[in-house]
């Protein structure tokens, strides 16, 4: 009992020293959040590990119950493939010699190509916030394979968010589908702009918010909308959904409607990153030393 | 000694599964609220001071890896672990039923708790929607994996206490 009577504290005593501990600590962090962050990286860069460790063990098992129970669904799927890829690749080789020919054109016009090859790169999915009210997740790459914050997010052929967080060897991402992320979209076959905001109660509906489309657009559903110039962080022409349900305002200035978007959320397991920042609005010419570094 | 590094054991574990099993486990979108569990049977079995020490710390934990506040979810269950370990003194060995009345009570409180701060201050104020779609499906699941993780958790503590006593005599 010697040992145990040392530690013997009063239990009120010791909350009132941890709400004292907690409060200071949210005062603290919502004052300097941004010194915080080494340690969010040191903890992260422990449990990350581990967190793929368990991923492994997990999706071996899934994999190989998934194996047994999709045999015949790949067989005919495969099937149906090989098909379409004949058909596909015969239509390739028309686009090829499309693009061909542009290519010599838009040489004939010295224009420049307007979308880029941007560089990219995979990562997997590693976890997602334990807390079921958001959709944030991990993703196993950080800054030593060349990410950063800001940095946009795709899977498949469609916008999945953006990187909010990165560390050394992890990093966060935002869901476009998340209640607090907006995005500025734009009409891609009229070039009218709208902002994409996620809600938590269109989740389960595979449907996003579509907000402030002016009331002239003259827009169908279907239409595709795509990442607008205007948006300060995501570049410009990604695919992000394909609209539907437009319906005028009662202000009877905006119309608001809903976003099928293009990427599976459920069944989201790898992501490509593009390790290329939209350019920052710079209003004064860098000083020559930074142009060095 | 032994008992701190099996705690610091129990939330690793707890935060890791239930941070990276969500996509294999994961029913009607939500996923069991292990660290909950963890911090509410510790509270019952050991004590006020017990619940609010393993609440704080893995409150914290959650704080470093997610939140955007330190502290936050750490007052939560702090503050959750505390006010269970009251039920300390009715503890009883072989009743199963009431620390999983105890978790659903807690999740419950849990989750009100969340949504006040993260979602009715933005101004978001259909709670019956959230209710139905995440409240209610969780605090469902957490009791059901509770009656697999309480016992474990039990007879962990059983076996801790045992070999406390011997060294003592």
């Amino acid at each position: 009992m010697r040992r145990r009577a040392k530690y013997n504290f009063n239990p009120k005593h010791l909350l009132i020293i941890g709400l004292v501990i907690c409060i200071s600590l949210i005062l603290i962090s919502f004052r300097f959040g941004q010194y915080l962050s080494p340690v969010r990286n040191a903890v992260g860069s422990a449990i990350t590990p581990m967190q793929k460790g368990i991923n492994i063990v997990g999706t071996f098992i899934s994999d190989k119950i998934d194996t047994f129970q999709n045999m015949k669904k790949l067989i005919e799927e495969n099937e149906n493939l090989k098909d379409q890829v004949n058909i596909l690749s015969y239509e390739n080789k028309l686009l090829l010699q499309n693009k061909y020919e542009l290519d010599e054109l838009r040489q004939l016009y010295e224009l420049d190509q307007k979308y880029l090859d941007y560089p990219k790169v995979a990562a997997r999915i590693i976890d997602k916030d334990t807390n079921n009210w958001y959709n944030v997740f991990t993703i196993d790459k950080g800054t030593k394979d060349g990410l950063a914050v800001d940095m946009n997010v795709l899977a498949g052929n469609g916008l999945v968010g953006i990187i909010t967080e990165a560390y050394y060897n992890h990093s966060k991402v935002r869901a476009i589908i998340d209640d607090k992320s907006a995005v500025w979209g734009m009409f891609l076959k009229t070039s009218d702009t709208c902002v994409v905001q996620g809600d938590l109660k269109l989740i389960e509906e595979g449907k996003i918010h579509v907000k402030f489309i002016s009331k002239d657009a003259d827009i169908k559903d279907g239409y595709e909308v795509v990442t607008a110039h205007t948006s300060p962080k995501y570049l410009q022409g990604i695919l992000i959904g394909y609209v539907r349900d437009i319906k005028l305002d009662s202000n009877n200035m905006t119309k608001t409607a809903y976003l099928t978007p293009a990427v599976d959320f459920e069944r989201l397991s790898e992501v490509l990153i593009i390790t290329e920042l939209k350019e920052p609005l710079i209003k004064e010419e860098p000083e020559e030393n930074s142009l060095v570094e | 000694m032994k008992r701190a590094i099996i705690y610091f054991m129990e939330i690793i574990i707890c935060f890791v599964l239930q941070s990276s099993l969500y996509q294999f486990f994961n029913l009607a979108n939500v996923m069991p609220n292990l660290l909950l569990i963890l911090v509410v049977s510790t509270a019952y079995m050991r004590g006020r001071s017990s619940g609010l020490i393993i609440g704080f710390f893995s409150g914290l934990l959650i704080d470093i890896m997610f939140g955007s506040l330190f502290g936050l979810y750490a007052l939560f269950l702090m503050v959750i672990g505390y006010a269970a370990g009251y039920t300390h003194k009715i503890y009883s060995k072989d009743d199963y039923a009431l620390p999983l009345i105890l978790i659903a009570v807690a999740d419950f409180v849990y989750q009100f708790l969340y949504y006040i701060f993260e979602f009715l201050l933005r101004g978001k104020l259909d709670i019956l929607f959230y209710m139905r779609k995440i409240i209610i499906p969780e605090i469902i699941y957490t009791v059901a994996a509770a009656t697999v993780v309480y016992k474990l958790l039990h007879i962990i503590n059983n076996r801790l206490d045992r070999n406390e006593n011997k060294e003592e005599k």
